[in-house]
């Protein structure tokens, strides 16, 4: 991906360090981790923090595609995971207050003995149904503008551009019957052997089905900070093995709140005239996240959950941090539209 | 009962679909293959998809319900 521009000290401090080479100036990471220390009292709302937010998705990118022109040894580099624990902590704070104030833990985990797979699908399916946040599929299906559209496809761009890839990272953490719901899964996600049935690769060819630049990353700089923060919780969640309830929590609910906004998506993209090549994306999730939503409710989550107990409150924790997150990105995108403004931060890069 | 595990099997899913995984073709009543994008598939069983055969999820805006518990305690469960 290539360098974003800072958003402030934090992110600043960080490209300017990733420019050289690992280890080669101790001051320069010395200084950057009493700035983090610094400014992070001062940070208001992590969640909506640009600057924060921008740093991680910087440090994750790392062990995804990795930075243009940033050397890889960097991944591992102590001072940088060092870094990206100071940021990851209250970013994960955050995240958990946002899920209590969306659905209380106390409504989310039954105090009874841990449910059986059934059981679990069951609570997620619930909180995917209770789920009444302003609805972007509606809008996109009957008002949204061309340009509106283009902005939905940018908000969008930063995950699925690399669709699948953050809960991947659970894969080798899961044992038995979860993850071979998980492999199953991210078999479909990642074309079934066939690259150009690839989510990535079907969302891509929507990109350019209207005018917009498909290389991974290409939209950084354009989205708000809540877009990005969207795509950490996923990385957060996926980076830390502590954190696999949540990673299997997530993916279920993203797959529980999928086949129907695919198809008012659909809906609104056909609406302005663009045929199966556009739409095939999200034509195809209709009925992929149809059958992933049986296997990730019962199978990854309810597998999971059997297997280890304890687990239950991640799992509901990581489904209730995305419903909260997304509707928070979806508030402030509906906000702009239904005011005549552009959700995006900036304007659009020019063409390369 | 002890059980070799079958080439496929087909998963009632609670108040959902059927999911099927393993070695199948779906074909018409004449035997022409319907279009099929994946190996494991949902089938419609609450006859509102509008995808089908497959499952598009439409049975959770219909409040299907599927007229009895499906009890895996009185069933035999398969091997892995």
């Amino acid at each position: 991906m290539k360098i974003p521009e800072p958003r402030g000290p934090i992110s600043a401090g960080l490209l300017g360090i990733l420019a050289g080479e690992p280890g080669g100036d101790p001051v320069a990471q010395t200084s950057l981790e009493q700035l983090v220390t610094g400014q992070l009292p001062l940070v208001e709302d992590i969640v909506d923090d640009g600057d924060v937010q921008l740093a991680l998705l910087c440090l994750y990118e790392l062990h995804y595609g990795g930075l243009d022109g940033v050397d890889d040894r960097w991944e591992w580099n102590p001072g940088l995971i060092r870094i990206r624990q100071l940021l990851e902590e209250p970013f994960e704070h955050a995240l958990r207050a946002s899920a209590e104030l969306a659905v209380p833990e106390s409504d989310r985990v039954p105090s009874a003995a841990a449910p059986d797979s059934d059981g679990v699908a069951a609570l997620l399916f619930g909180l995917a149904q209770a789920d009444n946040g302003p609805s972007l599929s509606r809008y996109v299906a009957k008002k949204a503008t061309l340009e509106q559209l283009g902005e939905f496809l940018i908000h969008k761009s930063i995950y699925q551009l690399k669709e699948a890839d953050p809960h991947t990272w659970a894969i080798p953490r899961l044992a038995g019957r979860a993850k071979a719901a998980l492999v199953e899964i991210q078999a479909d996600e990642y074309g079934g052997g066939r690259p150009d049935r690839m989510h990535s690769a079907l969302f891509a060819r929507t990109m350019r089905g209207l005018g917009l630049d498909d290389r991974y990353g290409c939209y950084v700089d354009t989205v708000p900070a809540i877009s990005l923060a969207s795509v950490n919780m996923m990385s957060l969640f996926g980076l830390n093995r502590r954190l696999r309830g949540a990673i299997a929590g997530h993916l279920a609910i993203y797959e529980m709140t999928s086949s129907r906004p695919n198809q008012l998506y659909g809906s609104g993209f056909r609406r302005h005239g663009f045929d199966a090549h556009v739409t095939g994306y999200f034509d195809e999730h209709v009925e992929a996240d149809a059958v992933h939503e049986q296997i990730a409710g019962r199978d990854l989550a309810g597998g999971l959950v059997e297997t280890e107990p304890g687990l239950l409150a991640d799992v509901l924790f990581g489904a209730t941090a995305v419903l909260a997150i997304d509707a928070r990105l979806t508030v402030h995108i509906m906000d702009a539209w239904e005011n005549g403004r552009s959700s995006l931060r900036t304007g659009l890069p020019t063409a390369a | 009962m002890n059980q070799e595990p079958a080439d496929g099997s087909i998963v009632v899913c609670p108040d959902g679909p059927l999911i099927v995984r393993g070695d199948f073709e779906i074909v018409t009543p004449s035997g022409d293959l319907l279009p099929r994008q994946r190996k494991t598939v949902a089938l419609c069983r609450c006859g509102a998809s509008a995808i089908k055969p497959y499952c598009d999820g439409t049975h959770k805006l219909i409040g299907f319900r599927t007229e009895y518990p499906i009890d895996s305690a009185q069933g035999t469960k398969s091997q892995p």
